[in-house]
């Protein structure tokens, strides 16, 4: 193709857009519609996920061992638990340091009366996992080990937080998904009103001899454009929208500020801004190449 | 598909011979309702010629130049235009077909949002012509009809000759071998229609090959040209220097 067809093509794509103005703003606000809602939804998981990150990292498992255990079991059941998948980093927490640790919690200046340490049976591995969900995998695997007497598990946070990540996810791509739909429908429509109205030029066009790809390429640019556009207003949206709300947040809930870790609006940006744009563009790409399939058969 | 394209080549070489540029054999056409439009005809024109079709409503004239453009396929028989044989020509093939034809309608069809220069050099943009090309050759083709002081006028701006000559720039500026030509005076006056007469007149003397389907008698009878005549979907006359055959 020759640069001045393809700059003809394109500037015929805009002026598509111009001409059926209304058809198009509609479908520019629909795409719009749906990007901000996919920007919001990737900004709350993106973050929810961050959270969900960080709570999962303080979410351990504790084991205890076997009365009048030696070190050197201690220390081969350390190794063993260095051996599996599921762990991120172990400590040990000896009998005197869980005895230090218990006083200073909770006993304060009455620990002065024990003289002995009632925790001696007491040391630990505290176990910090890769992933919540593989607790029970871990936990199974733990108990059966000799040497070991007891395992605390934390069952009902690693479950809540790995249920509710998943069902904010499916609730995101379901709604997505029908906006998709919605989008891509409109833009059909935006695409099929062009059609009519240049039909005159197009049967023109098919006498002098355009090909099948010189017809349709500029509603293809006429869906694509309007992709980009309706992409374009959502990022810039929610860009001013995000620090205002995590200001806000911060400001309101400043008791939760050590539980609600926040990305920075430029992490969460990086993956938005280009997604965003290729799923305008994609949007227009298919809304307008399938019509333009259907009622153009040059 | 090879085998349809080897016997497609054959009667390319067989049937276009010598001079012709368009032939016809026995070509029938038949919609799903209703008398046959075409049924078995027969017509050879020679590169250079002017011909008119002539013929009353319903006589076939509009199916024939649908054939020659490729836009219908015939239900029976051969046709070969300038050496594509339009009955197995692949689709992805007619637009480049369709380069070497000319063609101008009775309502002009003409874009109305753009000037007189625009609507020409649509034609060329159509066919991929540089920017340098089209510079070049759209005000010369406006100097042959006549435009070159009009180039920035809008379609409305121009009377119905005038509008005729835009859309005879617009189908020469591509330098076809055939120009067909619809009842270009259909919408025009007498003086508009013989004007435009001697400019599709003097076109062919330039070589390019005319045809016209019209109506009019008076120019028909004047001019002197190859004058086939069809009747019900058959070419009842055809005639060198003929003239208009009324119907009683």
């Amino acid at each position: 193709m020759r640069i001045s067809t393809f700059f003809y093509t394109i500037r015929q794509g805009i002026i598509n857009i111009f001409r059926n103005k209304w058809f198009s703003l509609a479908s520019i606000a629909t795409i719009g519609a749906c990007l901000f809602l996919f920007g919001l939804f990737y900004a709350v998981i993106s973050n929810f996920q961050n959270i969900v990150k960080t709570a999962q990292e303080g979410v351990s498992v504790t084991v205890f061992f076997d009365e009048g255990i030696s070190q050197e079991k201690i220390e081969e059941i350390g190794a063993l638990i260095d051996k599996r998948v599921e762990v991120s980093k172990k400590e040990f927490i000896s009998a005197d340091e869980a005895w230090e640790g218990f006083k200073e919690e909770y006993l304060g200046e009455y620990a002065d009366g024990f003289t002995e340490n009632p925790l001696a049976n007491s040391a630990s591995y505290e176990i910090y996992l890769n992933d919540v969900s593989l607790q029970p995998a871990l936990v199974s695997y733990l108990e059966g080990v000799d040497g070991i007497r007891m395992v605390n598990r934390s069952e009902v946070t690693a479950s809540t937080l790995t249920g509710v990540n998943a069902l904010v996810a499916y609730i995101s791509v379901g709604i997505i998904a029908i906006l998709f739909a919605v989008s891509i429908f409109l833009i059909s429509n935006t695409v099929t009103i062009g059609i009519a109205v240049r039909k005159e030029e197009i049967t023109i066009m098919k006498y002098i001899g355009a090909t099948d790809f010189f017809v349709r390429s500029p509603f293809v640019i006429e869906g694509m454009l309007i992709g980009v556009i309706g992409s374009l207003l959502p990022i810039g949206i929610i860009y001013v929208l995000y620090n205002k709300v995590i200001e806000y947040i911060m400001i309101k809930f400043h008791m939760l500020t050590k539980l609600l870790s926040f990305l920075p609006v430029e992490e969460v940006f990086r993956t938005l801004i280009p997604v965003s744009i290729c799923m305008g563009v994609g949007i227009g790409f298919l809304g307008s190449i399938t019509t333009v399939r259907k009622h153009l058969r040059v | 598909m090879a085998k349809s394209e080897v016997r497609g080549r054959k009667r390319k070489r067989q049937s276009f011979g010598n001079d012709e540029i368009i032939t016809l054999e026995n070509v029938s056409k038949a919609y799903a309702t209703g008398a046959p439009a075409l049924n078995g005809v027969d017509l050879r024109i020679r590169r250079g010629e002017f011909v008119f079709i002539v013929g009353d409503s319903g006589s076939g004239k509009s199916t024939m130049i649908k054939l020659l453009l490729r836009e219908l396929i015939p239900t029976s028989g051969n046709i070969n235009v300038m050496g594509y044989d339009l009955v197995h020509i692949r689709h992805r093939k007619i637009p480049k077909f369709r380069r070497n034809l000319g063609i101008v309608f009775q309502d002009f069809r003409l874009l109305k949002d753009r000037n007189v220069y625009e609507n020409v050099a649509f034609a060329q943009r159509i066919i991929q012509a540089s920017n340098k090309e089209i510079k070049r050759n759209v005000p010369s083709i406006l100097a042959t009809v006549g435009l070159a002081g009009k180039y920035k006028a809008k379609p409305r701006q121009l009377s119905g000759g005038e509008q005729q000559r835009v859309a005879i720039a617009r189908a020469l500026v591509n330098r076809p071998s055939i120009l067909l030509a619809d009842e270009p005076t259909g919408n025009l006056d007498p003086k508009n229609s013989w004007e435009i007469m001697k400019l599709l007149e003097q076109i062919n003397e330039n070589g390019t090959t005319v045809l016209v389907v019209t109506h009019n008698r008076e120019i028909v009878n004047a001019m002197q040209k190859r004058v086939v005549t069809m009747k019900k979907g058959v070419i009842v006359s055809d005639e060198e220097k003929g003239g208009y055959i009324d119907e009683d």
